[in-house]
């Protein structure tokens, strides 16, 4: 070991600092695997719930409307493929096209949550018409704050794409969102089916 | 091996632990400090309850005081002390001994951290609200839970909710820190079947934590909206169906168990070769141990519910996934008797805590497959013997574990010895004080004297005056622990790098370890851990980095 000259211990941090970004994401993705458990307490919650239950509709209720959340599921499901040319422009350098089309996801994440606040105002039942009711807006509302975060973090990574030299030895950030922004994408088909489709 | 390698003294100013400090092993020890503040509370509650149980009259506090007690004492040891003294033990242990300078994510680990104190204040103020705090037991059932008879919205099982998700949340930051940092950040040369077991132990346990918290906190969600908002999850006048919350509630708080006594096992398989002086019998197999009963524990959840109205084949299903947790645990228990067998078995205080927390980690087990029969769980469900069994798990193994870890680490992470004496005394009070508490437990279970109650048959008072007689023996065994962890880190004898001669990356590294323990100089790991009596050198250099610091040591 003395053959070798050391240079003097430098401050704390030094170690794997070029591996740091590497753990963002792996941390990320833990955190996402994670994440991913609550939806199924819900989902198996929700489950459990529709099955075991003698009037699964509240009196006066007839079901929910099928036509707009449809349009809306389109507009998320084709979100996740405008993110998928965004990065593939990233990754060919073409900063402004990126920027173009993660703006374009922004919008339909908009357009999405926009929908979500349409039919949740023309409904006739509340949180706390029955188990229907909670299960509905519990599932639709945290489903729908998590598509809030994901535009957050688009909308900080484009802020950040303005930064000099950002985005020259790839971004971690950028995939991390998009993990998110699929996974929220995922999750939606999955409430979709539950609760628009599956008809009793 | 040069001198700068090892950087000399460590930022000495005690003001540290009480800052926002981003140091792994400030964290570790601020950790483990306020876990053991919430102790003497939750000890405190304990003490009345037993005191309270030493006649058959409901005499020295009301019945609702009571269920406030025991509700208390529940969710402050579990969550305010076992998880955060373990995740103190993971900050100190795991950086340390996998070689890195610190977590992968020091600022989340400090944000962790502060999150402890934050809701165990939450916590210790529903005791001052004006319902007083929550009194459902620490798993808060549903419709129990969701009586709310003053009508006010802050009351003690608001706090409660809020208190536990604070907690879920604390816990999912450390989880994604320790995996994280155990996935990317080992030395040169230590591939998984090189890492010392408490590493496999502690990601096996953090693994459980994400995977059941999630389930915990989605469901503690609907708990606050039925109580708060006026939804009806689990209130059957609403189609909702209580039942839902116990599946929620168990799915994390049995694997919870496990994420309890997982790193208690790591513990002894890391001491046991140390006091025996030789390797780990079945190292392979005791790592891999670890994940199998991650697996199994993931799918026993429901033998918590056995007499809550489940169908029969659930019944079968988890009796027999339950019973198969004892084959992996075995392995372990096997393991760790085939290190002692023919060893140069030292007595030392940490030695000592393991071997009792041993003997206590086998009789819980026995208990544990009595009550995962379907037949005699439905016979002493919610009776003492469960209270005996589980306290057997947490108190007689677990934190006997975590005793023995704080004895034999101490040294490395203060720089001081503590006083053998005074730790064999606490040991003995420990051993004698938890075995007298706990184990009249069993003959009240199985009389059929059920758990929370403040009053209770005459037929049942000679086990239970004996039981309060271990809780005040367990409530003194505290006193020379305090006196001996204080005393030491004050003025003990200085310790040098490697006192009690273990093999282990944190053992070459001087006591207490730099900031960033070994900076840049991380030496390659050559062997697998524990290789007591055979010679093999664990790093290479192994010869020069000891001789350095040993010289440093002499010229101090």
């Amino acid at each position: 070991m003395s053959s070798t000259p050391v240079p003097p211990a430098s401050p704390s941090g030094a170690y794997g600092e070029g591996q740091h970004a590497n753990h963002n994401l792996t941390g990320f993705i833990i955190f996402l695997c994670s994440e991913s458990v609550i939806f199924l307490a819900f989902f198996s919650g929700y489950a459990l719930l529709r099955l075991s239950a003698l009037d699964w509709l509240p009196a006066g209720v007839d079901g929910l409307e099928w036509r707009m959340p449809l349009i809306n599921t389109v507009v998320l499901v084709s979100s996740s493929f405008t993110m998928v040319v965004a990065e593939h422009f990233k990754g060919k350098g073409k900063i402004w096209l990126f920027r173009g089309f993660w703006l374009l996801t922004m919008a339909m994440g908009a357009y999405f949550l926009y929908g979500q606040a349409v039919e949740w105002s023309g409904l006739t039942f509340g949180f706390t018409s029955g188990t229907f009711g909670g299960t509905f807006y519990l599932l639709t509302g945290f489903h729908g704050l998590h598509v809030l975060t994901g535009i957050l973090l688009m909308g900080l990574m484009l802020v950040k794409s303005f930064v000099p030299g950002n985005y020259a030895g790839g971004e971690e950030g950028v995939i991390a969102t998009s993990l998110f922004w699929h996974f929220v994408d995922v999750i939606w088909i999955i409430l979709f089916v539950l609760l628009y489709v599956w008809r009793a | 091996m040069t001198s700068t390698a090892l950087s000399p003294e460590p930022p000495a100013s005690w003001r540290r632990y009480f800052g926002f400090s981003t140091d792994a092993k400030v964290i570790g020890i601020q950790y483990i400090v306020v876990a053991f503040f919430f102790f003497l509370v939750g000890g405190l509650l304990a003490m009345i309850m037993r005191g309270e149980l030493i006649t058959p009259e409901a005499d020295l506090v009301d019945r609702t005081v009571y269920n406030g007690l025991y509700t208390m004492h529940g969710t402050i040891m579990l969550f305010l002390f076992i998880f955060p003294v373990l995740n103190g033990l993971n900050n100190l242990l795991i950086p340390t001994m996998i070689g890195a300078p610190d977590m992968a994510f020091p600022r989340l680990n400090t944000a962790a951290f502060w999150l402890v104190p934050v809701f165990g204040i939450l916590l210790i103020a529903s005791f001052f609200v004006p319902s007083g705090p929550a009194t459902s037991g620490w798993w808060s059932y549903p419709p129990v839970s969701l009586q709310n008879p003053l009508g006010h919205l802050i009351n003690g099982e608001f706090l409660w909710v809020l208190a536990v998700a604070l907690s879920g949340v604390s816990s999912i930051m450390g989880a994604v820190n320790f995996v994280t940092t155990i996935l990317r950040m080992r030395a040169p040369g230590m591939g998984f079947f090189r890492m010392p077991v408490f590493c496999w132990t502690a990601l096996a346990a953090q693994t459980l934590q994400l995977i059941g918290l999630p389930a915990l906190t989605g469901g503690a969600v609907m708990l606050l909206l039925d109580l708060s908002v006026g939804t009806s999850f689990y209130r059957p006048e609403g189609g909702g169906d209580p039942v839902l919350y116990q599946h929620f509630f168990w799915f994390y708080s049995h694997p919870a168990v496990y994420v309890i006594i997982l790193p208690v096992f790591g513990i002894f398989s890391e001491l046991f070769p140390v006091y025996s002086r030789k390797p780990l019998f079945g190292y392979v197999y005791v790592c891999l141990a670890s994940f199998i009963i991650v697996g199994l524990g993931l799918i026993v959840w429901v033998h918590h519910m056995f007499p809550s109205g489940v169908t029969q084949w659930m019944r079968n299903l988890f009796m027999v996934t339950t019973m198969l947790i004892a084959v992996p645990t075995g392995v372990k228990v096997f393991a760790w008797l085939g290190t002692m067998w023919n060893g140069k078995i030292r007595l030392t205080t940490p030695m000592l805590f393991c071997m009792g927390g041993l003997f206590n980690f086998v009789f819980a087990g026995i208990t544990g497959i009595m009550l995962a029969t379907v037949p005699i769980d439905i016979h002493v469900s919610n009776t003492y013997f469960v209270v005996g069994h589980f306290h057997y798990v947490i108190y007689g193994a677990a934190v006997m574990g975590v005793f023995a870890a704080i004895y034999h680490w101490f040294p490395k992470f203060t720089g001081r010895m503590p006083y053998e004496g005074l730790g064999k005394l606490h040991f003995l009070l420990t051993f004698v004080g938890a075995n007298l508490n706990f184990l009249p437990m069993h003959p009240l279970g199985l009389m059929g004297m059920p758990r929370r109650v403040s009053s209770y048959d005459p037929e049942f008072a000679f086990w239970n005056v004996l039981a309060s007689l271990g809780a005040f023996l367990l409530g003194v065994s505290i006193i020379p622990f305090l006196l001996n962890m204080i005393s030491s880190w004050a003025r003990g004898p200085r310790a040098t790098h490697n006192p009690w001669n273990a093999i282990g990356l944190e053992w070459l590294l001087p006591s207490p370890p730099a900031e960033d323990n070994f900076g840049e100089h991380v030496p390659t790991v050559i062997s697998r851990p524990y290789g007591y009596g055979t010679g093999e050198p664990l790093v290479e250099h192994q010869a020069e980095i000891e001789r350095a610091l040993t010289l440093q040591e002499a010229n101090r």
